[in-house]
């Protein structure tokens, strides 16, 4: 009786589990239950019930109530793809004029809208893309064919990869001195002498469109959300729902709304890239001090000139950051869109991927990777960069950046000059290095690859085997066992005991949802790869991060480890290990688990970093070893931390688990990629989407609850 | 006496949704209490003075009792709830947007406890910034700043960024700014609270001779009651929201009003705050000595000279002219007697 009052918590949490495996147990299978391959759901069969809902139809396979709710949610794709369809073909029909016919048509206003902003987002791609590698679509947008074929002479002839890469070395160098010049120069020359110049100016060009579009997006609305209380309302379900929002997912709708292309592609990223840019603005505009804002008043500043002269120039860093994650997140995007037809590095890779060209898809990957660590390392550096007084400089010194690059500029043109006349193949390698004629490694790596399996096939297999038969086999199994009712009460009961009743409602809401929906055994088959994956990136990243947390240098490579890791799009981590492991589940949970035991590890390491010196001090001083300061001091106080590090990993993991679908899995994410080529997948796209997002919401809110508990609880913020 | 520059009729600020509807409810009769039991916090309860051209102000109090919430009313940073503010004869909590932005730009200056400059301009830059707000051309308003730059000593690093001062220099530049636009009203909210001792003397020195040089009207937030002694001509000693008193330093010391401004009181050393004209008698006596002391000495300065004398000291005013009298008794008695701790 005394334990159960000291430990009041952890009685309940017994209960819990008891009342738990007692639903598991008293429930039996249903006789006729079997796991739905395919998308059976949606064939016709007698032995399905149907149900009619505003007038759609949904068909399903019905069980005890207890063991699966039935779909009543089965007709919400249904209606969001009615509905798309209604906007788009029906609804508001108007007289437009029409440019290329000359005559007034009626078309619908929501397709009238998209069409121009795609033509808008078209003219944007197209203009960069040209300055870049070339063309005279932008000439042509502002003349007309006609026009073209009498003035050869106008088509902008883009810029020669000299150029481009002395460029990029220069802005490096003021952005972050010599090292960061030096690495620019470098990785530009390696992609354009490795002949991967074109692709990869095309994905530049894609970035130079959505970056800078979700920039100015995100900064407006991040400051409409700061001045307004009922904006920031009605951002934040939103917000909250796109942190955890798979990418895969948003492309279906983008696909019905915006057609298949470059265009598409930048208006899905400024979706995906706008949120974390309107916390970080709004971030960042909260932590102004408040005097700095009460001496603008002072200063008599209006509203506006508080906003551009106070409050954003003092916000600056923050919002820097902001940008560094919009292009990460571009970055992510230019490879997941090419499912939807962007050109470009992603476009190869998912091409040699789908060939099995191991060699070409690192080739492609590598280059990615290059550019995103590069931007990422440029915009970092802006970021941090101080603003210097320069009042005191000649016009010269001033300029230095500038004249130099003009000087580039010059130089380059020249030697292209040159190169048209020395190369007499009709290769210009001065200007760019084509495609198929820069050096291929892909051969070598093809070969790698194929030693590797020669060699050490016996071991992967048998490895692979062991995996897949004694560990994920029965743990899928034992997921796909647990009722729908039980999985519940578990849920909400976990809720109610670390939030009390607001948290418990809110993951009942969200569990709901995915059990009313048609895909409860893919979200059960979703969830048992990602605890898969979080459970082992949980036990690498805790104790890598512990371990190196015991020297600084190591603590520091590690984080820079971290850094460059993070960097990779998502999609660059399935090229090895499907050349290790091929086309199973375990390249899926491998890859989950690289990518997810970064944030595992990057939050041990700052978690322990943030224990205050001072204690650190006291300790010492009260005469503990190494290991009771582990124990009884950084691990207490670094552990919240090391759960919102929980909390990031499950949403990697889940992302990842996602995007594994493309090398083939049963879950959510292999719906939403079939959603990709379906003509009605929209809906059915979108509603996995929130599917895929809430489950990493119910984990959110449960961690984010105890956390902030916890924190309030030791005083430390 | 000509019109007070600021003039505060029963000012309240009380923090909370339904503040409003609560203070005409409680007509008059604020009581901290029962707000707090209905989730309202008081602020500022029931502040009324006047301040007069060229007068400082100093508002004390302990953290949490209001003075900087007053302030913030009065420069109205935030708005007033109840109550009437005038500066120089304008309802202050009337003026629309427009005529609020011209009063700061115009008429205030303000100095802030943790400085608040703007880390992205250079000191004349910063200096420069309420200047270049109110339109004046970027050439006329560096040469003004120049000006003040040199004013509060800071020449020579004109062109460096706020980083790269000390507390002190910082302050400086907080002060530079808040004279930038030459107002008649200035603010100063703990202005040296956040600086070292040492130096935070040598500010308060500097702010002295400043004023002495500029003469504006001042109200000046300090949680330090040896500096508010030090600078005032009038103090208010702030408690809860409420002004406990509000009066000269010497008055403070002399005849606290309540039990808390006494506790305050207790500590002080009188000698370096009363003048002679505070404790001397204003009549005079036969028995006089050949000393003859200013009245408008610290006790401080003469004390030793009357102590050594065994008879009356006469007291003079700036005429020479003999307006009252002081023994050497009164003087012990005033250092060393009346205080608690004595008793």
């Amino acid at each position: 009786m005394e334990l159960f009052k000291k430990y009041p918590k952890l009685f309940q949490w017994i209960f819990l589990l008891i009342v738990f495996f007692a639903l598991c147990f008293a429930i039996d299978v249903p006789e006729t239950y079997k796991f739905i391959r395919g998308q059976a759901e949606f064939v016709k069969d007698p032995n399905q019930s149907t149900f009619v809902f505003l007038g759609k139809e949904v068909r399903y396979y019905a069980f005890d109530v207890f063991w699966r709710l039935p779909p009543l949610l089965g007709w919400l794709p249904i209606w969001i793809n009615d509905s798309l369809f209604f906007l788009m073909n029906d609804w508001m029909p108007m007289e437009f004029w029409n440019e290329d016919t000359q005559e007034y048509k009626t078309r619908p206003l929501v397709l009238q809208i998209t069409r121009n902003l795609t033509a808008f987002m078209t003219f944007l791609i197209e203009l960069i893309r040209e300055i870049l590698l070339g063309g005279l679509e932008t000439i042509v947008a502002f003349t007309s064919w006609d026009w073209i074929d009498a003035n050869p002479w106008a088509e902008l002839p883009g810029l020669p990869w000299t150029i481009v890469a002395a460029g990029s070395a220069i802005l490096a160098y003021k952005l972050g001195g010599r090292g960061l010049a030096i690495f620019a120069g470098l990785a530009m020359t390696y992609i354009s002498i490795f002949g991967q110049w074109k692709p990869s100016m095309q994905t530049l060009s894609f970035i130079l469109v959505a970056a800078p579009l979700s920039f100015v997006f995100g900064l407006s609305l991040g400051i409409a959300a700061f001045k307004s209380k009922r904006v920031e309302k009605a951002l934040y379900p939103i917000l909250l729902v796109m942190q955890t929002m798979p990418q895969y997912a948003v492309l279906v709708p983008a696909l019905v709304l915006f057609g298949v292309g470059d265009h598409a592609a930048v208006i899905i990223t400024m979706i995906v890239a706008v949120p974390p840019m309107i916390l970080l603005t709004l971030l960042g505009l909260r932590a102004v001090p408040p005097e700095v804002i009460e001496a603008g008043r002072m200063s008599g500043c209006n509203n506006w000139q508080l906003m551009s002269k106070v409050l954003i120039p003092t916000a600056r860093r923050d919002i820097l950051i902001g940008v560094n994650q919009v292009i990460m997140v571009c970055f992510s995007m230019a490879v997941i869109s090419a499912f939807i037809g962007a050109k470009g590095l992603g476009f190869n890779l998912l091409l040699a991927l789908n060939q099995l060209n191991i060699g070409l898809a690192l080739e492609a990957g590598l280059c990615i990777s290059l550019i995103a660590i590069l931007l990422d390392k440029m915009s970092l550096a802006w970021a941090n960069k101080q603003v210097d007084y320069f009042g005191n400089l000649n016009f010269f010194q001033r300029n230095k950046n500038s004249l130099f690059f003009g000087l580039i500029m010059i130089v380059g043109i020249a030697l292209a000059y040159f190169g048209s006349i020395y190369f007499k193949d009709g290769y210009n390698y001065l200007f760019e290095v084509p495609h198929n004629k820069g050096i291929s490694t892909a051969d070598f790596w093809n070969k790698g690859v194929d030693w590797i399996f020669d060699t050490f096939f016996v071991y992967i297999k048998a490895f692979n085997t062991w995996l897949i038969v004694e560990v994920l086999q029965p743990m899928r199994a034992l997921y796909l066992r647990m009722p729908a009712i039980a999985t519940i009460v578990l849920v909400v009961g976990a809720g109610y005991l670390i939030g009390g009743t607001r948290s418990a409602l809110v993951v009942c809401g969200l569990t709901l949802f995915i059990a009313l929906s048609p895909w409860w055994d893919r979200a059960l088959v979703t969830t048992y790869m990602a605890t898969f994956g979080v459970i082992v990136s949980c036990i690498i990243g805790f104790t890598v991060g512990t371990l190196c947390f015991q020297n600084k240098h190591s603590t520091k490579f590690m984080l820079n480890v971290c850094d460059i890791f993070q960097t990779f799009p998502s999609f660059v981590y399935l090229i090895p290990v499907m050349m290790l492991f091929g086309i199973t589940d375990t390249s899926v949970l491998i890859a989950v688990i690289v990518y997810a035991t970064i944030p595992a590890t990057r939050y041990t390491i700052e978690g322990l970093r943030s224990v205050p010196s001072g204690l650190h001090d006291a300790a010492t001083m009260s005469g503990v070893t190494k290991f009771q300061r582990l124990f009884k001091i950084e691990f207490p106080l670094a552990f919240p931390h090391m759960m919102l590090g929980l909390n990031q990993t499950i949403v990697f993991a889940l992302f990842m688990v996602i995007i594994g679908a493309f090398i083939g899995t049963e879950d959510l994410g292999q719906y939403i990629l079939k959603a990709l080529s379906d003509k009605k997948g929209a809906g059915i796209g979108l509603t996995l989407g929130i599917c895929v997002a809430f489950i990493g919401l119910i984990f959110d809110n449960l961690i984010r609850t105890w956390v902030d508990k916890r924190k309030k609880h030791l005083g430390i913020d | 006496m000509s019109e007070p520059v600021i003039k505060c009729e029963s000012v309240y600020k009380i923090f909370g949704e339904n503040a409003e509807t609560m203070l005409k409810e409680a007509n008059g009769n604020v009581d901290a209490k029962t707000f707090q039991k209905n989730g309202c916090i008081v602020g500022v309860n029931n502040a009324s003075f006047e301040v007069s051209k060229g007068e400082m102000l100093v508002v004390m109090g302990l953290s949490g009792s209001g003075k900087s919430t007053l302030l913030r009313c009065i420069s109205r940073l935030t708005d007033a709830t109840g109550g009437k503010i005038f500066i120089e004869g304008q309802d202050l909590l009337n003026l629309n947007n427009k005529e609020l932005i011209d009063l700061r730009r115009n008429k205030m200056g303000m100095v802030f406890q943790s400085f608040a400059l703007l880390p992205h301009k250079t000191v004349v830059e910063n200096i420069a910034f309420p200047l270049q707000i109110k339109g004046i051309n970027t050439e006329d308003s560096i040469n003004k700043a120049m000006d003040m730059v040199k004013l509060v000593g800071l020449d020579g690093r004109e062109n460096y960024f706020p980083r790269e001062l000390s507390g002190g220099q910082q302050q400086r530049v907080g002060i530079a700014r808040s004279l930038a636009v030459e107002p008649d009203i200035w603010f100063l909210d703990e202005p040296f609270s956040a600086l070292d001792p040492l130096i935070r003397k040598e500010m308060q020195d500097e702010f002295l001779r400043l004023q002495e040089k500029l003469q504006k009207t001042i109200m000046f937030i300090t949680h330090d009651f040896d500096e508010a002694l030090k600078l005032a001509d009038r103090i208010a000693i702030m408690k809860d929201g409420i002004i406990e008193q509000l009066d000269t330093p010497a008055n403070i010391v002399l005849n606290p009003a309540t039990e808390y401004v006494r506790k305050f009181t207790e500590e002080v050393p009188r000698e370096k705050v009363l003048l002679i004209e505070d404790v001397m008698d204003s009549t005079t006596t036969e028995d006089i000595g050949n000393l003859k002391v200013s009245k408008d000495e610290i006790i401080e300065n003469v004390a030793e000279k009357i102590l050594t004398q065994e008879k009356t000291v006469a007291v003079i005013d700036n005429n020479n002219n003999i307006v009252g009298s002081i023994n050497p008794t009164k003087i012990i008695n005033t250092v060393f007697g009346g205080r608690k701790n004595n008793n």
